[in-house]
């Protein structure tokens, strides 16, 4: 065996890092000269910035000196730290996945970040390696996912086949749905209402807001009002529309050596998410009641390892496909799955007993009184009666009551909404389950894949004859709920899923009662 | 088609020591107790809010006693615990009731816990985790040696299957 050579890390991560220390430098100094800040903290602002932007600078510089890696025929082997040293190694037949990211400062010296992960969650099972050219990123995560072959075959020179099979790429189209994205146009918002707090002041010295604010004073209130809400809302979508940019440029899907699906995508920063197919478990579907209402939706892989309910991997490592067309959200899990069709798109769920519908009701419209019929009638009445106070002309006693009315208007179409949504089937291999109103989501979980089952029933449910059946699984978020069935179609439900393990447990009706 | 068989869930035939029962009465006195002394102590040394302390006072009373009182005989009503060759299965809960199937293939630990009251009554907790975020299956409240012998049988039926249990 040939004792393979120790590598370093490229040292153009040390210009890297310098440049994303001293880039905010000069922006920060503009904004002082031009909020009319004296010499003197300009100098200081300077100074100490430079002192510690080099400090850190040779902080970076020591982290490349010492961090050492190599790729044996066994392990992958990272050396590093400066004070305490850290030898760290992963099995190569238990490595899952290289990501790579790189963001703009990164991209600007050619290089990448590499992620090199067990599949486990916890971020002990997973090493980084910060700073590698950008094809040295690719050829890293080619030789550790799939070069097994070549390892230990005896054809020494054998390259790795690279078998890349297209699924999806990006429709331009598709970033339509982004824009529809609430979090992307909260992020905008907030995004400008900071700069705005914070550049408030220089705007305001520099005579440019008082200049508009007079500008303004002429025009009627209602039309500035409305003026600010039409810009708020243009400005958040066209803003959400430049977040999915990024975020998307360049998405691509691919299977690669038949066993790894792979997304790639992003326009300033890029990044390279690859997951095993031997951890996928399923497909979850995802319709946010805006994205619904145009016909789009997000597209989950549920898999093992990807460190949802841990702080570990980011949520988007999940994410297989933009916001897209449900139709060819679809399409495009039934590839990922390798299946002919999204599984569950050929039967109708079964419906929920309508004790179901009773409970959501009961829950919009109690949610309803007391969020806002109380504090909407309650000050009126006793203004009114207690106190014997006229209301204000432009505040009539009446006024309340319409709002009431939309309110529970509301109530009663969201808590149908989430009954309608409500359902579940068994298609081979598959378990479907559909629910929410918010964000409706629709799961298909590999029936292998379940690891138990959970049945829950509260005080409220058993005499509806309700219970909540939950299929557990090592994947995703853990378990995937199906909430209020009938209690006797649950049990067959879970017995027909998974045919066995329930048998011992089961008695025909009549003997006793226990659920 | 579905075919429609009138089957049920029965209940796991294991129940838990009567002991249990004590268990859970003196660890419901230690969260009630303490917020009944420290309403005693409002209503005594601040006059201001007096009234609004015997209130409180009242219904914690009575909440309290409920919880010390019926909770404990409504858990061993419920609680039960079944293993067989192939699964554990175990029911556990009060207002919210909870039933719980895994197969010995996907078990990935088997633990016990005895915390100081449970020693006080020579009681022992198994926990039995699988790969899922779901949590772990608990049976509370078993006789010391009865939970050793279950750790001991899960063990050797967990070791018998191999996996990665996901």
């Amino acid at each position: 065996m040939i004792e393979q050579p120790w590598r370093r890390l490229d040292p153009r991560i040390i210009a890297t890092t310098a440049a994303m220390l001293f880039a905010p430098l000069p922006p920060t100094l503009i904004i002082l000269l031009i909020s009319g800040a004296g010499l003197w903290p300009l100098l200081t602002t300077a100074g100490l910035w430079l002192i510690g932007g080099v400090l850190l600078s040779v902080g970076a510089w020591a982290d490349w000196y010492y961090t050492w890696y190599r790729i044996t025929d066994e392990r992958f082997e990272l050396r590093k730290g400066v004070i305490s040293r850290n030898n760290r190694w992963i099995p190569r037949d238990r490595i899952r996945s290289v990501d790579l990211t790189a963001d703009l400062a990164h991209r600007l010296f050619g290089l990448t970040t590499a992620k090199i992960g067990t599949g486990q969650s916890g971020s002990d099972s997973e090493l980084k390696l910060d700073g590698i050219r950008r094809h040295g990123g690719d050829q890293l995560r080619e030789e550790l996912l799939h070069s097994e072959s070549t390892v230990a075959g005896s054809d020494s020179a054998a390259p790795p086949k690279r078998d890349a099979e297209p699924i999806a790429t990006l429709n331009l189209t598709w970033l339509g749905y982004s824009m529809l994205t609430l979090s992307s146009v909260a992020i905008v918002w907030g995004a400008i209402g900071s700069a705005f707090g914070s550049l408030g002041q220089a705007l305001m010295s520099s005579g440019f807001l008082p200049s508009i604010g007079e500008r303004f004073e002429i025009v009627p209130i209602w039309l500035l009002v409305l003026g600010g809400v039409v810009t708020a809302i243009v400005v958040g979508l066209v803003g959400a529309l430049l977040i999915a940019l990024e975020m998307w440029w360049g998405f691509t899907l691919t299977r690669e050596n038949d066993t790894t699906l792979r997304v790639r995508r992003g326009l300033l920063t890029t990044r390279s998410v690859s997951l095993e197919e031997r951890r996928l478990r399923g497909i979850e579907i995802a319709e946010p009641i805006l994205l619904r209402m145009v016909g789009g939706a997000r597209t989950h892989a549920v898999a093992t390892g990807l460190g949802e309910h841990k702080q570990a991997a980011p949520a988007e490592s999940k994410v297989l496909l933009p916001p897209a067309p449900r139709a060819r959200a679809g399409q495009i899990a039934a590839a990922a799955l390798r299946e002919q069709s999204e599984p569950g798109s050929s039967v109708n769920l079964r419906k929920h007993p309508g004790a179901a519908l009773r409970r959501r009701l009961i829950r919009a419209l109690a949610v309803a009184i007391v969020i806002v019929t109380v504090p909407a009638v309650l000050p009126v009445v006793i203004m009114t009666v207690t106190f014997d106070v006229t209301m204000p002309d432009w505040l009539p006693t009446w006024a309340p009551w319409p709002v009431v009315v939309v309110a529970l208007v509301i109530a009663i179409v969201v808590a149908y909404d989430a009954y309608r949504n409500l359902g579940h089937a068994l298609v081979p291999s598959y378990l479907i389950a559909r629910k929410g109103t918010g964000i409706r989501r629709t799961v298909a979980l590999r029936r292998s894949g379940i690891i138990g089952w959970r049945f829950r029933q509260t005080v409220f449910q058993r005499p509806a004859n309700l219970v909540s059946l939950a299929a557990t699984t090592a994947a995703g978020s853990g378990v995937y709920e199906i909430p209020d069935m009938d209690v006797e179609a649950s049990v067959a439900f879970a017995d027909e899923a998974i045919p066995g393990l329930l048998t011992p447990f089961l008695e025909e009706e009549e003997t006793t009662n226990s659920m | 088609m579905h075919e429609q068989r009138q089957i049920r869930l029965r209940p796991p035939r294991n129940r838990l020591e009567p002991r249990a029962i004590a268990w859970w009465a003196v660890q419901g006195l230690c969260t009630v107790v303490p917020v009944i002394v420290a309403l005693v102590a409002a209503a005594t040394l601040f006059a201001p809010i007096r009234l609004w302390a015997l209130w409180a006072l009242i219904i914690v009373g009575a909440l309290g006693t409920v919880y010390v009182a019926v909770v404990p005989l409504w858990r061993y009503r419920v609680h039960r615990w079944e293993t067989t060759e192939d699964a554990v299965y175990t029911a556990a809960g009060w207002f919210l009731q909870e039933w719980r199937i895994a197969p010995m293939s996907r078990i990935q630990t088997v633990d016990t816990v005895r915390g100081p009251l449970q020693q006080l009554f020579g009681l022992s907790s198994v926990t039995v985790t699988t790969a899922s975020a779901a949590g772990p299956l608990t049976i509370d409240g078993l006789d010391r040696q009865v939970a050793l012998d279950l750790v001991d049988h899960l063990t050797t039926r967990t070791q018998a299957t191999r996996g990665d249990a996901t």
